[in-house]
């Protein structure tokens, strides 16, 4: 390659000193993240949520479900109830904490297994294009129709409400809109060049699909979900807070709200409580999704 | 700037005989079209039915011999990027055939779309939407073979060589992901991209077309030392003419759906016989400030794809234009070898009744100056 | 553009139609036999048999469905087991008591959140802006049934100055919004209602105001002198076309989602109602309300819709 006048690099010397080491994509993301302390911040809270969840057999200093003519109704901090104690005598605290597990399963399943469900039939969706597109994504389409507490409210109360039930309904409202999310994204990077450049070098569809889409998609699908979560919590809540999900002995945040309603010409305090962890709960996945989606919002 | 002077002049390399994969020999061309056609379908009214046809590829046929470089140039919308897409069978033709090295593609009997990938391969113009995002650079380039069946580490290894070869160190810019490279050095990772599958045709659509002029200049080198390293023949579509004209040993021009002119890069640049080209080389401008063109070669745009006007496609903006044009469509003679010159014009035809037909055609507007060596 | 109009009428009816066919198939996924959860416990061998011939269950289900459309497009949801009365009659009486606190906080919210938001994106990156971000991701997370009981206990408990529940003594059916003795009653409500539109379309009007203020023809304009004003109009009516689709679909979901905030306070609206027909496994009030409430829901989006594409020409979707 002796012929160009032009070179085709630079001497050797001067690339050196100027380039820098490769960064990954995830390392990028890392070292935003490292500057972002309100996301940190609620990166903890949650992580503290989480592993309180976790642990609450150790955690909790009561037993959840023993209940106490003697305590009801308790003020904040009497006699080493930290939080008092609700209508039957049960510790708050302990009850709030085990109604964290309950609270953040019902809050992530859901959105965990619509996204698998939904993500993958948006990928088809958007990949066939058609009529596949357009039965998958009409059908979406009716159930948008709903709002979704009201769908919501509506599955779970003709099933009979219960946790299951309860999954069953969360599952289905969530379902609708991670699926057009993904088909979004699918249909958006099925049309670039890097796509077809693939298919010039001879992949089969379903090896374009979980080489190059896939890695492609994640990102939005993921970032949609997480910002789902805390509306999963909500809703979970609000769902035990009718009466159609967990039952009564359990410890659930939206049930102990409701439990603890009629109470609050007695101790007002105390029966705002389960809703203020709800509300940490939520705000705190809210702050951290949106956090996460300004720092992998890098342009690629 | 209006002439480049290349020592090789209108010769193509010589294909070796060495190359395993060769069947037809010289003679036989590498890729031959005949008749294709796509028409892309347009929706409306309240229902979506389909109520027009956009006719982007109308009836197109030529061949590319081995070893050559073929130019294709036309503006915007005549059709040369729906060709490239139909030539790697990208698009489905809606009619029409292809040939590579007496192979034909598709069918029972021919070649499989996996086979043809081997033999044939494209660069696109957008040389960022070109790369997957997520993927090293390393990675893009090895995918291609690997999906053949080459194994992950050797993959690698060839990837390596390639980025070596277009002129991008491996061990600084293998791990890289497109959006740390610049235009220049993404579009050597698609160069390099496609040769991984060590192809014999590259096509390139629009390769240099949005790249900076002097990361073009680089660039085109490039290609043009590695198509004697590699053996390949190239198929270059640009609307660049200075571009084409640097690179190629025979252009095709296009309009409209259209081939319009086929002949050796020098005679079509120096003695163009169509209208058309005439205007096309007319309207390139000029480093020197004193020659300027005084008045517009060629005005207005192309008429709608949709509804081409009847007879000669391009008699709305000719200045030649006839009764006899609006009748009857010129046929794009029978070119017999690489330096037969024709063109789809009723004056190029001695039957046709033009009133000019037969005669030489009319001199370039601009006068053709002997200009510096741009390069070798 | 009427062309266009026709074409997402005509996309809208597939929809209605995939609507109550769920309405319907909710009979089907309740435990235990259909007929026994449109009866009272107590129904006789004879009033069964009649059931099942009037609805048809001795018929496909395909044909059930039609027979129960059919009724319902001539007004006909069935009757309510609990209370006798028509169901369509029930609905549309919680309907009007909804629709007072949803157009209450459709007044309250959407002008301050549409104010909140655009000031937030001219001061974007400082002070206000943080401060009004902050107000709109609380108002997004908030349980707003936790919010209405912390109102009630501060409002109601602890200074009793409003009513916790109902909607007055003076009952319904005659609620007068101009006098305060029962608009009173209407006051908590509206504002634990109004608190998760504000936080969503501060956000959105935040969000799209931005982006036209960062567009280049923004910087022309101030290049050319033009006072805040006018940016301002600009912005504003830029950003209309995308801010009436938030608008529009939180409408919707506060007269559709209304269930939780009326279970507090015992508003006798349309989510109320539900949550009765749920307790009660009132099947027939459920499915007929779900049916208005969804059709609704599909009708102002629709209208949403056509108003983008009057007020945008560019906003042309499919």
């Amino acid at each position: 390659m002796t012929d160009a006048s032009f070179p085709l690099s630079l001497p050797s010397g001067a690339e050196d000193r100027f380039a820098a080491a490769p960064r990954g994509y995830w390392h990028t993301v890392g070292r935003r993240l490292r500057y972002d302390y309100v996301t940190l911040f609620f990166l903890l809270v949650v992580g503290l949520i989480a592993l309180a969840a976790i642990l609450a057999p150790l955690v909790a200093p009561f037993d959840p479900n023993k209940t106490s003519m003697l305590y009801r109704l308790k003020p904040i901090g009497y006699r080493g109830f930290l939080l008092g104690t609700d209508e039957l005598g049960r510790d708050m605290l302990s009850r709030l904490i085990w109604g964290g597990r309950m609270s953040l399963t019902m809050g992530l399943t859901p959105v965990a297994i619509a996204t698998s469900i939904g993500g993958f039939l948006g990928v088809v969706a958007g990949f066939a294009g058609g009529w596949v597109n357009m039965l998958v994504m009409r059908t979406m389409d009716v159930f948008y129709a709903f709002p979704s507490v009201l769908l919501a409210v509506a599955i779970s109360g003709t099933m009979g409400g219960g946790v299951a039930n309860g999954l069953v309904a969360l599952t289905l409202v969530f379902i609708p809109p991670l699926c057009r999310v993904s088909e979004a994204a699918t249909t958006q990077i099925r049309t670039r060049d890097f796509v077809e450049a693939a298919r010039a070098s001879g992949a089969s569809t379903l090896s374009i699909i979980f080489y190059h889409v896939l890695r492609n998609i994640m990102a939005p699908v993921f970032i949609y979900a997480s910002s789902l979560i805390s509306v999963s919590i909500l809703l979970a809540a609000g769902l035990s807070f009718l009466g159609l999900g967990v039952e009564p002995p359990t410890a659930d945040w939206g049930l102990m709200l409701s439990t603890l309603r009629q109470s609050i010409y007695v101790q007002p305090l105390i029966c705002a409580l389960p809703g203020v962890a709800i509300f940490i709960a939520s705000l705190s996945f809210n702050l951290v999704s949106d956090g996460l989606r300004q720092a992998m919002d890098i342009r690629v | 700037m209006n002439e480049v002077v290349r020592p090789e002049a209108a010769r193509p390399t010589p294909v070796s005989s060495g190359d395993a994969r060769d069947r037809g020999g010289k003679a036989q061309p590498i890729l031959t079209a005949e008749n294709l056609r796509k028409y892309f379908p347009i929706h409306g009214g309240v229902l979506m039915r389909k109520i027009a046809v956009v006719k982007a590829v109308d009836d197109v046929s030529f061949m590319v011999l081995k070893g050559e470089s073929l130019g294709i140039v036309g503006e915007s919308g005549c059709g040369k990027s729906t060709l490239a897409r139909l030539l790697m069978c990208l698009t489905p033709r809606d009619a029409g055939s292809l040939v590579f090295d007496g192979d034909p593609i598709g069918g029972t009997s021919g070649l499989s779309l996996r086979e043809l990938r081997r033999y044939m391969q494209i660069v696109f113009q957008d040389s960022d939407a070109s790369l997957n995002p997520r993927l090293t650079v390393e990675d893009s380039i090895a995918y291609g073979p690997r999906v053949h069946g080459m194994a992950s580490a050797e993959a690698r290894a060839l990837a390596r060589d390639l980025l070596q070869r277009v002129g991008l160190r491996p061990e600084l810019f293998g791990m890289r992901y497109p959006h740390e490279l610049s235009g220049g050095q993404k579009q050597r990772v698609n160069v390099a991209r496609a040769l991984a599958l060590n192809p014999r045709l590259l096509i390139l659509d629009e390769a240099v077309s949005a790249l900076d002029k002097s990361v073009a200049a680089q660039v085109l080198n490039l290609l043009r030392s590695l198509k004697r390293s590699f053996n390949l023949t190239y198929l270059f579509i640009s609307h660049d003419l200075d571009v084409v004209q640097y690179i190629s040993d025979r252009v095709l021009v296009m309009y409209l759906g259209q081939i319009v002119e086929i002949g050796p890069a020098e005679a079509i640049y120096r003695r163009p016989m169509h209208p058309y080209t005439r205007a096309l080389l007319n309207s390139r401008l000029a480093l020197d400030p004193r020659d300027r063109v005084e008045t517009a070669p060629l005005t207005g745009d192309p008429p709608n794809p949709i509804n081409p006007p009847s007879g000669c496609r391009f008699r709305t903006r000719c200045p030649f234009a006839e009764p006899i044009c609006a009748k009857a469509a010129p046929a794009l003679a029978k070119w017999v070898d690489r330096a037969s010159h024709v063109a789809a014009c009723h004056m190029a035809d001695r039957a046709s009744g033009h009133s000019r037909a037969g005669a030489a055609p009319p001199p370039l507007a601009r006068h053709v100056r002997p200009e510096a060596i741009v390069s070798g | 553009m009427w062309l266009y109009a026709a074409r997402r009428i005509l996309l809208a009816i597939p929809i209605a139609v995939g609507v109550t066919v769920i309405c319907f198939g909710l009979v089907y996924l309740a435990p235990g036999d259909p007929v026994q959860t449109l009866l009272p416990p107590d129904a006789s061998q004879a009033d069964v048999a009649y059931l099942k011939q009037v609805y048809g269950f001795d018929k496909p289900v395909p044909v059930q469905y039609l027979k129960w459309l059919g009724r319902a497009v001539s007004g006909d949801l069935g009757t309510s087991i609990q209370t006798n009365r028509p169901v369509l009659l029930e609905v549309t009486r919680a309907l009007s008591h909804t629709l007072i606190v949803s157009i209450g906080a459709v007044l309250v919210a959407f002008p301050l959140a549409i104010a909140l938001g655009t000031l937030a994106a001219f001061h974007i990156g400082r002070g206000l802006d943080r401060v009004a971000t902050g107000i709109s991701v609380v108002g997004v997370s908030v349980p707003n049934y936790w919010l209405g009981i912390v109102l009630v206990i501060i409002f109601a408990v602890q200074l009793r100055a409003l009513p916790a529940t109902g909607m007055g003594p003076e009952g319904s059916d005659s609620f007068d919004v101009t006098r305060w003795s029962q608009l009173k009653y209407a006051v908590l409500p509206v504002i634990t209602t109004a608190t998760v539109p504000l936080g969503i379309i501060m956000r959105s009007t935040r969000a799209a105001v931005a982006e036209i203020l960062s567009q280049d023809f923004v910087q022309t304009l101030n290049a050319k002198g033009l006072g805040r004003i006018a940016v301002l109009r600009h912005a504003v009516r830029n950003a209309l076309p995308q801010m009436l689709a938030v608008m529009g679909l939180q409408f919707g979901y506060l007269v559709g989602g209304s269930i939780l905030i009326e279970t507090i306070f015992t508003w006798p609206g349309t989510g109320f109602l539900m949550s009765k027909a749920i307790l009660t496994r009132d099947i027939p009030l459920l499915q007929g309300t779900m049916l208005v409430l969804a059709l609704c829901f599909v009708a102002i989006n629709l209208t949403v819709d056509l108003l983008q594409t009057t007020i945008d020409p560019r906003i042309k979707r499919g």
